[in-house]
């Protein structure tokens, strides 16, 4: 591998800002967490592979999603991946979590984000899949997850920025969509999971993503939310979920993306966050955990790089804070360029 | 997945593939089951074995559904029945205790429950343990209200129990949440014991401060206190609170030139070549359906029907706290000064100014060629004449002559602000905690809003204290200071603009050579101050010069209300994207722009995405299409000034000393905009 001259420049940049922002060179393992995703994804023999496998799907979702962040995608087997996502697919529409696995809505966002990411939406029968997520929508707007009726906020977020990507919004009623998920918001300004559940960045996360694809972030108190959400910064400079509970790189995403949508993240430390971030890396083996020193995952690895990317970390594709793509992608989307 | 500690890594053991290939095994045989559609005991117990193991595998719920309603198809006898349920429900406590926080395993619960045949009672058991093992498990809670429903508990049975919990823990965010849902719909619904409102809210308010002061660290009751001082202070119907022209304002229009100064008070001044002068009202909360027929204007040269009112917003909601419209004058030859009258009522509210039309024949041509530069410097300006120019009298509230009919009971409001403050001044003298000091500072400012409702009042307020308590909050709590900061700017800005002394120091008068657009010298100069974020936007409806430069402002949200801004300088801000300056694209007559300086461009992720019209979010019609915005060889980067600066016809602009901006991107700018004159100083051609 040579560097050429555009390469040069790019990590001389790379250094000057990383400097000025006060990250040192190289504090972002990219190498051994690129490392780590292909290992995990090959790894099917241990107990934990096993006890994961129906979640399969979003964590090819996790996985590819982190390696385009970190300019590492071209090292996949893309073929493969649409070829075993595909296979996934069950009659009804739906995508499981593995081959052989039922449908559910969680999947089925899944499967088409790894699918726009390799720019591979072709080969979907895109009206059979719409009409999946529009059966699942029930007469007060909300959504459920599957035939058996669960129904949650983070089912409202799914179907909207699915059909979005899809181009097919318009089969499902938007603005009942959008009535229950105005339902579910707090007295803290937050939302819960459904009509009186309790705040929590996870599902502040998806009703804020699914009020910004609709264009309905009017109805979000930001000022209030705002405050709630970054007050979810504890002294150590991590996130937690919701109040008088452990800070976690997952929320990184979720408070931080959150906070973006409404155009609030300076109310934040940032600089703490990518701190906390890149304290729960697994600098050895790749790999970021939940907390500093706990077991690494690929959730909390994909969670802590795009938190880093939300940051501004330098050398990271920027990703879209709503459709929780990398910008290019959803650019790719949206503009055809 | 969480919580659990990094182990060196060692080398897969036999022992460790032993056992994921017996769960293997065990996966592979439920999966033949389930595909084969096979509900047997044995089959049951194998999906029963799995989930014990992993009560993740979702498809082994769905599984046990099928096998139930299998099972069940033709069984009549309810204890058989029950049998067969109760079975499930062991399995999910199996689950359960190995992950209760499974949503499979929780919404198997529900499913079973919904059949009937179970004993909610003992459901309510099983919610106590839960509540003891973890006070804070949202599944927990969510299946309470379930089951509380269905037992048809009362929700003051269901209050009672928040207030069990908080008593033998403060620190329980759940419960205060689920209080906070349980009591807004006891409020609202006035149930008996529930009245009057103000009795309950003092009760909560003692309740929440043994939190607070118990321990001020610990986050669970502050929201709680926040949503309680929010029903003390918040206003019931919407009320106008100002207008432009203003309420006893004589303005005087021109057409087709220049103003003559020393005719009038230059406040209340306006030239128009478009035969219309815009009025504008403002309420002091958004608001929706504002039409002719829910808004009355008296006007000489409008039929009041034919009044197209347009909300003042960024946003597709339809709702607005500024709402305008145009009212025509005719093109009148003669030099008649009569001065008119117009009425405006909308609900309660009312205002009344006067309008004389004023035809000049033009010194100046309109063209061009011969359109003088603004410059923003100093020099520029010289102090305006106190004599002359007295602010416009903003008030409604002197105007209303009709009260409302439910007027809110102020009293109990006013009480509760003051006890409130003493009771927080007394906890800042002992502990130096930063809820002691936010939440005073909350509370001196509504005190503040409360209490001196009408703007240019002399009297003191609490503005300095708040400012103070917001400076110390920046050091107390550095993380958040820019949150405080952009609090302290809001207060900075109602301090400057809300009293009459005040104001008058920040109006400057722009020097002699100004373009012909420019009749109202007028410039409100509020650079320099430190400025994170600007408001009160009701006592400057007036303003068509304004100066915002050398602050840190990152957004310009509200801004779209000033209707008349003609000039307007936001250079050395903060500033990010275009995206940000979606206000601008509602600023019909701005001329003269200046956004140099900011950071547009230098940013890779763009935080005001989502609150700017585009596909993203559905906000643009059908027809939109990104290649009315994008020309051959410009970048897409472009797209989003494109859709700011095509509808407005600037003259003046000023973009340089952003990380976008290149000879490209120059270039770009003389092309959207054909009416430019002056960019970044120099000429276009």
């Amino acid at each position: 591998m040579h560097f050429n001259g555009e390469q040069q420049r790019q990590s001389i940049i790379c250094f000057l800002v990383c400097s000025l922002k006060g990250f040192t060179m190289g504090e972002l393992e990219v190498e051994k967490h690129a490392q780590y995703i292909l290992s995990v994804e090959k790894r099917k023999d241990d107990f934990e592979s096993v006890v994961m496998e129906h979640l399969r799907m979003n964590g090819a979702y996790w996985g590819l999603t982190t390696l385009d962040l970190l300019g590492k995608l071209e090292t996949v087997d893309k073929d493969e991946i649409v070829s075993w996502v595909m296979s996934c697919q069950h009659e009804s529409g739906g995508f499981g979590g593995n081959v052989g696995h039922d449908p559910h809505i969680l999947y089925t966002l899944s499967a088409v984000q790894v699918l726009a990411l390799l720019d591979k939406l072709d080969v979907l029968d895109i009206d059979k899949l719409a009409n999946y997520i529009a059966s699942l929508q029930n007469e007060d707007g909300s959504f459920s997850g599957d035939m058996w009726g669960e129904v949650d906020t983070r089912f409202s977020y799914i179907a909207i920025c699915c059909l979005s990507l899809l181009h097919r919004i318009d089969k499902i009623n938007v603005e009942k969509a959008v009535n229950y998920v105005v339902s579910c918001k707090n007295l803290d300004g937050g939302f819960g999971s459904i009509p009186g559940g309790e705040s929590h960045a996870g599902q502040i996360f998806c009703c804020v993503g699914a009020l910004a694809i609709t264009g309905s972030l009017h109805h979000v108190d930001k000022d209030l939310l705002g405050w709630w959400l970054c007050e979810r910064q504890v002294k150590s400079g991590g996130l937690n979920g919701r109040p008088e509970k452990l800070p976690d790189v997952c929320y990184s995403w979720w408070v931080l993306s959150s906070l973006i949508m409404i155009d609030r993240v300076h109310w934040i430390n940032k600089e703490k966050v990518a701190r906390f971030i890149l304290d729960c890396q697994d600098k050895e083996n790749g790999g970021i955990s939940d907390r500093p020193d706990d077991a690494v995952d690929v959730f909390h690895t994909y969670f802590g790089v795009a938190g880093l990317s939300l940051l501004e970390y330098p050398g990271l594709k920027a990703i879209d804070p709503a459709y929780a793509l990398p910008v290019h992608v959803v650019n790719r989307i949206f503009f055809g360029r | 997945m969480h919580g659990r500690p990094r182990k060196p890594q060692k080398p897969v053991d036999d022992a460790s593939i032993a056992k994921a290939a017996k769960l293997r095994v065990l996966q592979a045989q439920f999966f033949q089951n389930h595909h084969d559609k096979i509900y047997a005991k044995e089959a049951l117990e194998i999906s029963a074995k799995l989930l014990e193991t992993n009560p993740e595998a979702y498809t082994a719920w769905n599984y046990r559904k099928l096998a139930v309603e299998h099972n069940l198809r033709s069984e009549t006898d309810p204890d058989a029945i029950k049998a067969v349920l109760d079975e499930e429900l062991r399995v999910v406590e199996s689950a359960l205790r190995r992950n209760f926080k499974c949503y499979g395993a929780w919404h198997h619960r529900k499913w079973v429950l919904n059949k009937g045949y179970s004993s909610v009672d003992h459901e309510f058991r099983l919610l106590d343990q839960f509540q003891k093992a973890d006070s804070r498990n949202f599944h927990a809670w969510s299946y309470r209200r379930f089951v509380a429903a269905l037992k048809n508990m009362s929700e003051e049975e269901e209050l009672k129990y928040t207030t069990d919990m908080i008593e033998t823990n403060f620190s329980n965010y759940s419960a205060w949440h689920n209080r906070s849902v349980l009591l807004s719909h006891l409020l609202k619904q006035k149930i008996e014991g529930f009245t009057p409102r103000e009795k309950v809210l003092t009760e909560e308010y003692e309740l929440v401060h043994q939190a607070l002061f118990t321990d001020p660290d610990d986050q669970s009751g502050w929201f709680y206190h926040f949503w309680l001082l929010d029903q003390t202070v918040t206003p019931g119907a919407p009320v106008l609170v100002s207008s432009w022209p203003a309420h006893g304002s004589d303005l005087f229009v021109s057409f087709k030139g220049n103003l003559d100064g020393g005719v009038s008070s230059s406040f209340t001044s306006f030239c128009s070549d478009k035969g219309a002068f815009p009025l504008i009202i403002y309420f002091n909360q958004s608001v929706g359906g504002i039409n002719s027929s829910t808004v009355t204007v008296k006007h000489l040269f409008d039929k009041n029907e034919d009044l197209i009112w347009v909300p003042l917003a960024t946003n597709n909601s339809g709702n607005a706290q500024a709402w305008v419209t145009f009212l025509r004058f005719p093109d009148v030859k003669d030099d008649s000064l009569k001065a008119y009258p117009v009425e405006v009522k909308v609900g309660h509210s009312q205002c009344a100014f006067t309008v004389s039309l004023r035809s000049i024949d033009s010194k100046h041509g309109e063209g061009g060629s011969d359109m003088e530069m603004i410059v923003w410097k100093d020099d520029s300006f010289h102090a305006s004449e106190p004599l002359l120019l007295s602010p416009p009298v903003v008030s409604l509230d002197q105007a209303t002559t009709n009260k409302e009919p439910e007027q809110i009971d102020s009293r109990w409001h006013e009480e509760t602000l003051a006890n409130e403050i003493a009771l927080f001044q007394e906890l800042l003298s002992e502990i130096n905690c930063k809820i002691g000091k936010l939440t005073l500072a909350r509370l001196l400012r509504a005190h503040d809003k409360m209490i001196y409702k009408m703007p240019f009042a002399d009297e003191k307020t609490h503005s300095k204290e708040v400012l103070d308590l917001f400076s110390d909050l920046m050091k107390l709590d550095p993380s958040h200071s820019r949150y405080y900061k952009d609090e302290h700017s809001l207060v900075l800005m109602e301090q400057v603009v809300s009293n009459r002394e005040s104001l008058l120091t920040y109006c400057w008068k722009y020097g002699e050579a100004h373009p012909s657009y420019l009749c109202n010298p007028i410039c409100l100069r509020l650079s320099k101050l430190s400025l994170s974020r600007i408001g009160s936007f009701e006592n400057l409806l007036w303003v068509q010069m304004l100066d915002l430069s050398h602050n840190e402002l990152w957004s310009i949200e509200g801004l779209e209300a000033m209707q008349l801004l003609s000039c307007l300088n936001l250079s050395n801000n903060k500033l990010r994207s275009f995206t940000a300056l979606e206000p601008l694209k509602l600023l019909k007559s701005l001329k003269v722009l200046n956004i140099s300086y900011n950071e547009i461009g230098a940013h890779s992720i763009d935080t005001s995405r989502y609150l700017f019209s585009s596909p993203l979010s559905h906000t643009v019609g059908d027809d939109w299409n990104i290649d009315a915005y994008v020309t051959d060889g410009v970048k897409m980067n472009y797209w989003e000034a494109a859709v700011i600066f095509k509808g407005l016809y600037l003259t003046q602009l000023d973009v340089v000393g952003n990380a976008i901006v290149d000879e490209k991107f120059n270039l770009f700018l003389t092309h959207i905009l054909p009416s430019l004159v002056w960019l970044d100083g120099d000429r276009v051609y």
